[in-house]
């Protein structure tokens, strides 16, 4: 287990060399995280992941990847997937254009679940999905379109109960473990790095997914990452976030209204 | 171990189970002397489902207020907090809560060694770790880290345990303080405060 005091040391480091800056990050989830890395990578002391990471510059890219939770899943949450094919997406069908923006995306399995329900209710030719995350390692993953195959059977009974009618497996073809998904529903989707600590608002959009991304920032990091949000939405624009977060306690909320019981939030005022 | 001074409440019961628990915790909840003077945080395995219906099912059974916990609670005196289904449930040092994603333990989300051990780094001593019946290994690593932290660990008797794994496991890899029945787990929570603190 590393010490409090260690794990500041860190920190400082990766700011001061590589410009990643966790400093608003959850204490207890990022001690968790490096304490994995010094097991799975094996090093035998704190000293030695230090080394490493001030001698080795590539060795920031795994570090970053392992330091940030990129575990996700298609249509998670069916019931909130629901809501957004029968409420929130009809909404969009009479604009010219649709912009959403997946704010950490990770391996991009939530923007493969966007495209798949757009395509379905006909909007996918007239959207672009922007997906953004802080590390590059997992934008590969999700700019190659492709996942592994073990989780496809709960990805399938996820997309039923969110109200899908068509076989889920037509979306993918499979190979040695791995599906790729049909390269039309990426055709919609740009991928680029994006670091929600340091870096501004890119465009104005009609959806922002944001969901279990923030749960890893402390309050006044959220409060500015929300700032960011509003900035990015336009009118009657919608905020989604993951089912334990909240704007509730944001001075902007006032300017928001909450859809149903999801955690999704239309801006309604400028 | 960490320095709890200035930490309120001074005292924190985390109880963990699986498979068989929920009827002991039923069983203690009633039992919870009012009003409570220390914060309890429960962990207990289940399905991956977001509703609410196990926080519910809690709250009827007692007069202390049950809350499921959501980004950025603050652990306070009087209350008991339920680990979301599939989340990781974490403490910082401000006594504030983190929900995390990350993969499972022991193939659960939430992990009750996760929850364990993070409490105990904030509380060292402060934190007393009762573990109930369950099929799982997960417990005793978190165990294991409240006993180092210099807190209380409690197990539940296997005898007494509808699935006996979980407290076994804990008992041949943890030097266990106190291997109680259920009722002699109400009576330890029941009994003055300073009980808790070592």
């Amino acid at each position: 287990m590393i010490r409090d005091d260690e794990l500041e040391l860190l920190l400082n480091d990766v700011l001061d060399r590589y410009g990643y800056d966790f400093m608003n990050y959850s204490r207890a989830s990022l001690k968790r995280r490096v304490n994995r890395l010094l097991t799975i990578d094996k090093f035998p002391s704190f000293a030695e992941l230090r080394y490493r990471l001030l001698s080795q510059p590539d060795y920031i890219k795994r570090f970053v990847e392992e330091l940030t939770v990129n575990v996700t899943e298609m249509f998670r949450d069916p019931a909130f997937y629901q809501t957004l094919r029968t409420t929130i997406l009809p909404t969009l069908t009479a604009k010219p254009f649709i912009r959403i923006w997946h704010a950490g995306c990770s391996t991009g399995e939530e923007v493969f679940s966007m495209a798949i329900m757009l395509r379905e209710m006909g909007l996918l030719h007239k959207s672009l999905l922007y997906a953004t995350d802080l590390s590059p390692g997992v934008l590969e993953t999700a700019r190659a379109g492709i996942f592994p195959l073990a989780p496809m059977k709960q990805n399938s009974e996820n997309y039923r109960l969110s109200g899908g009618t068509q076989d889920f497996s037509e979306y993918y073809t499979a190979q040695y473990g791995y599906v790729k998904f049909d390269a039309s529903l990426a055709s919609r989707m740009v991928f680029s790095t994006h670091n929600l600590v340091s870096d501004g608002s890119f465009n104005e959009f009609d959806l922002i997914m944001c969901r279990n991304v923030m749960i890893y920032f402390d309050k006044p990091l959220q409060e500015r990452v929300l700032i960011l949000f509003d900035n990015s939405l336009g009118p009657l624009g919608y905020l989604v976030l993951g089912t334990k977060e909240t704007i509730r306690f944001s001075p902007m909320q006032g300017r928001y209204r909450q859809i149903d019981s999801e955690k999704i939030w239309r801006k309604i005022a400028d | 171990m960490a320095e709890n001074s200035g930490l309120n409440p001074k005292t924190v019961v985390v109880i963990g189970g699986s498979t068989g628990s929920i009827d002991v915790l039923l069983q203690l909840l009633p039992a919870l002397p009012n009003p409570l003077t220390f914060a309890m945080v429960v962990v207990i395995h289940r399905k991956n489902t977001s509703d609410s219906a196990l926080a519910n099912l809690l709250a009827v059974r007692t007069h202390v207020p049950v809350q499921e916990v959501e980004d950025k609670d603050v652990l306070t005196a009087g209350t008991i907090y339920l680990a979301p289904a599939d989340y990781h449930l974490l403490l910082e040092k401000d006594g504030t809560f983190t929900l995390d994603y990350s993969g499972k333990v022991h193939y659960s989300r939430p992990s009750i060694d996760v929850t364990f051990e993070s409490v105990a780094d904030v509380y060292g001593s402060g934190v007393t770790g009762i573990l109930l019946s369950g099929a799982n290994a997960d417990g005793t690593a978190g165990l294991q880290a409240i006993s180092q932290a210099g807190g209380t660990t409690i197990v539940q008797h296997p005898d007494t345990a509808q699935v006996a794994y979980m407290p076994q496991q804990a008992i041949q890899n943890v030097q266990i303080d106190h291997i109680l029945t259920a009722p002699e787990i109400i009576q330890f929570l029941n009994s003055s405060p300073d009980v808790l603190i070592r």
